[in-house]
């Protein structure tokens, strides 16, 4: 039996990622707005023992098309915004991971350091980000301060070239260089509370992060004192060269979407070679999980079933960025004890309907997974960072004084 | 009779919020969040209040490290809030200069939905450069322009929130329609914004969170008389506060609007004791753990605009007189004297008369304690401002983290439930139900 224990997260997303699941007769469309539904999942996922649950979010509304507003009624539209969803469930779950997903494109990083690092109080060291571009016309057409073309197929022929691309992931680095020295730009002793000198704070230990790039600056320090967790769990989904190099400089996780073992041997060793090139060795290594969309059931014609009504309900067959597995629980710890053994640290399943999916992963393959020794049977740690065995790191600017 | 409204405010970031007494606990930790929220609604309250700041204070180009510093994301912790209250509202101060309507919009009606209908913001923009040093855009408007960039803000997230109509969620699986096809659909071409698109948020349980607003200058005024719900004010002794309330409610009529569909809530101070002489000896003693003898030189330098630091705290004022020139010894805080000179004679002409020393006079003349007193004393003097219209209620700013609001919920507010003025138990479960203003479905 394999040594090391793979990691498991879920990504939510309105009723499940089939675009008909909302009609699904488990689905409750009518609470997808409420806190008790987001409850009630991250509930389960805990209950799973899952490292963390992601919650997905755009700053316009779902569209089948590749950019601008699709008009249609019969797919869920509208979402909250997933950092505020994420700090409503923290105070009612103790162990599993929170990880939000927020733009780097119309976001201001000094609000994002300070949210996340927020989350991160409020959880008591179980904050994430998931850092994303936002490309689209629509989103850019919200606040009226970027010019920004429509998206094209055209365009994303080869997106390592498009110069947009290449601009908002510049722009993505930037923002998560920023956000990472604002969490650190209080050390962690710098509340001192000195009654003698009457000083409250030590300002020698609060440092300015002086970023400087080529959309913004920020002079910092945070308002928000050093986060629980020094800093924040960072991921990002990636699917070429570019993404991979934004995630290999700056993020602690990165989720790839290969669709065969010869790909994810692939993917990992391309993400493995250019982390070599562009990763600060400081930095640990980056992680590298595999989205998977999954329909499951306990038997594989059930699954299949389900997905196949789903695609008539909605009126097209389902496909994803991610591979789409259909099975039954057993088939897919199969597939993920294959695909971990050929490079991967974890996956993160987007279930295609809430909550079946879901219970069929905390209640199906976590079991199964814990019968072949391949996961955790309790969680072993409080935090985010301990659920992945990162350590703790120390602020870089501890120690230096101004 | 009218009924008093409360709020809680947590403080934080000024020396009014004493941080050295053994009593003080956490300034971040979301535990101090939960205990004085929870004593607020216990209390029976009408809304928890969070501020503001996006920049660490400096002055002397130092960071201030006198007082409490750091803070969380404002909206970030009520959300976290709204899981361990069920009544309580949730109001926090953004500052709209840093923000996107898109984007504000969006999260406080995402707190509205995730609190069941207990969202509120306190609108404050900045003309301040110093603060803008930490954003992409922002902090270099004209000071004219604060109250116009301001009320375009509101009205354009008023627009955003009223993109979703409440019948725009159809959310019917038999049906096939999820939600109605215009949903969300919206076009805002203005001075300051010019957007356009599709809202993601479908109608909260208030339709509009809450809107709360600050600010004393005419522009300020007439902005909350044509959008504001409610006044954080800060007149809160009883005559200025009566004259107050009388102009912001007559400038409604020419709004439409009924007087009672505004409230005006001062923020205030308190110091209790079982009798009024030990409250009296209990403000004193605050009043000295806020004004340190380091604090007392740095708010004196805050008048003089002058490094005073070789001065002894306990000694006479300076004779040299304040700095009038326009750049401030202080950044990323509003400079409090309108005219340094006359405010420094009178200082003076006081610590002489008085024999006070820097310290001791500091005390005196920034102590800001509104109501002290045994709690019936407190009681009565708040219900004599509620029904002598010098206020709607108040904002009540404790001197204490996590508990500075226990005695006040343990001892007052029964007093006031007896006199029938405050409620006993929640009657609506929103922030405008609270406030008795209707929800804008």
């Amino acid at each position: 039996m394999s040594a090391v224990p793979l990691h498991l997260t879920v990504a939510l997303d309105g009723a499940g990622w089939h675009p008909a699941a909302w009609r699904d007769p488990a689905a409750s469309p009518k609470a997808l707005f409420t806190a008790a539904y987001w409850a009630a999942l991250v509930a389960e996922a805990e209950h799973g023992l899952l490292d963390f649950v992601t919650i997905e979010d755009s700053l316009a509304l779902q569209t089948t098309r590749l950019d601008g507003h699709d008009g249609r009624t019969d797919q869920v539209r509208g979402r909250l915004d997933a950092v505020l969803v994420a700090s409503r469930i923290a105070p009612l779950t103790s162990r599993i991971g929170l990880v939000p997903t927020v733009t780097t494109t119309h976001t201001e990083p000094f609000h994002v350091a300070s949210s996340i690092a927020t989350l991160d109080y409020v959880s008591s060291g179980r904050a994430g980000w998931r850092a994303q571009i936002s490309g689209r016309h629509t989103e850019a057409a919200h606040f009226g301060r970027r010019e920004v073309p429509e998206l094209r197929p055209e365009n994303l022929a080869d997106i390592d070239k498009a110069p947009l691309v290449r601009e908002l992931f510049g722009d993505a680095a930037d923002a998560v260089e920023a956000v990472r020295r604002l969490w650190d730009s209080w050390e962690d002793d710098a509340v001192i509370r000195d009654v003698a000198t009457g000083r409250f704070v030590d300002r020698d230990r609060l440092h300015y992060v002086d970023f400087e790039g080529e959309h913004f600056t920020v002079k910092g320090p945070s308002i928000v004192p050093r986060p629980p967790q020094g800093q924040p769990l960072v991921t990002a989904l990636a699917h070429a060269r570019l993404p991979y190099e934004f995630a290999a400089r700056g993020a602690d996780v990165v989720y790839v979407t290969p669709h065969d073992t010869e790909q994810v041997r692939a993917i990992v060793g391309e993400v493995r070679e250019i982390a070599g090139e562009v990763r600060d060795p400081d930095a640990g290594e980056l992680k590298v999980f595999a989205d998977l969309v999954v329909f499951l059931g306990e038997d594989g014609d059930e699954a299949r079933g389900r997905r196949a009504r789903l695609d008539e309900l909605d009126g097209a067959a389902y496909t994803s960025d991610a591979a789409i597995f259909t099975g039954t629980p057993g088939e897919l710890a199969d597939l993920l004890l294959e695909w971990r053994a050929a490079g991967l640290e974890g996956f993160r399943l987007r279930p295609a309907v809430l909550p079946t999916d879901l219970n069929a992963i905390t209640r199906g393959l976590v079991p199964e997974l814990q019968g072949r020794g391949a996961f955790r049977r309790a969680y072993e740690a409080d935090t985010l960072r301990g659920h992945l065995h990162l350590p703790r790191p120390a602020s870089r600017y501890a120690g230096s004084r101004r | 009779m009218k009924q008093v409204i409360l709020a809680a405010h947590f403080p934080g970031v000024n020396n009014h919020t004493v941080w050295s007494d053994p009593a003080s606990g956490s300034q971040i930790d979301f535990a101090s969040f939960t205990h004085l929220a929870r004593t607020a609604e216990r209390g029976r309250f009408d809304f928890f209040f969070l501020v503001d700041g996006q920049r660490l204070r400096e002055q002397r180009g130092k960071i201030h490290d006198l007082d409490v510093v750091g803070r969380p994301d404002s909206l970030t912790v009520l959300s976290g809030l709204a899981a361990v209250t069920d009544h309580l509202g949730l109001a926090g101060t953004i500052n709209a200069t840093f923000n996107e309507p898109y984007e504000l919009a969006r999260k406080l009606a995402t707190l509205d939905h995730l609190s069941g209908g207990r969202a509120g913001w306190n609108v404050v923009t900045s003309s301040d450069a110093f603060t803008g040093e930490n954003f992409r855009r922002g902090g270099f408007l004209e000071h004219a322009q604060r109250y116009e960039r301001a009320e375009e803000f509101v009205r354009t997230v008023n627009e955003l929130w009223d993109s979703w109509a409440a019948e725009d969620l159809v959310a019917d699986p038999s049906a096939g329609t999820f939600a109605r096809a215009d949903a969300g659909e919206f076009a805002h071409r203005g001075t300051h914004f010019d957007i356009g698109g599709h809202f993601t948020v479908p109608r909260s349980p208030q339709g509009r969170p809450l809107t709360i607003q600050a600010g004393d200058s005419e522009g300020g005024r007439a902005f909350a008389a044509a959008t504001a719900d409610a006044i954080f004010s800060r007149h809160s002794r009883l005559q200025e506060g009566q004259a107050f309330y009388r102009d912001i409610k007559s400038r409604l009529a020419a709004h439409g609007r009924s007087p009672d569909s505004l409230k005006i809530l001062p923020g205030v101070t308190f110091a209790l004791g079982d009798t009024d002489a030990e409250a009296q000896e209990n403000a004193d003693h605050i009043r000295r753990q806020q004004v340190s003898p380091q604090t007392a030189i740095l708010l004196l330098e805050q008048l003089w605009n002058r490094d005073l630091s070789a001065y002894d705290p306990e000694g006479p004022l300076p004779e040299i007189d304040p700095d009038v020139s326009e750049d401030s010894i202080i950044k990323g805080r509003t400079r409090m004297y309108r005219d340094p000179l006359k405010a420094a004679a009178e200082w003076r002409a006081l610590a002489e008369s008085k024999k006070l020393g820097i310290r001791d006079l500091i005390i005196e003349v920034t102590g800001r304690q509104s109501f002290i007193g045994s709690p019936s004393r407190v009681a009565e003097e708040i219900n004599e401002f509620v029904q002598g219209d010098a206020s709607d209620g108040f904002i009540l700013v404790p001197h204490l983290t996590p508990g500075g609001l226990d005695a006040f919920v343990d001892t007052v507010v029964p007093l006031l439930q007896e006199r029938g003025v405050f409620r006993a138990e929640y009657e609506t479960t929103t922030l405008r139900g609270h406030l008795g203003l209707e929800s804008e479905r």
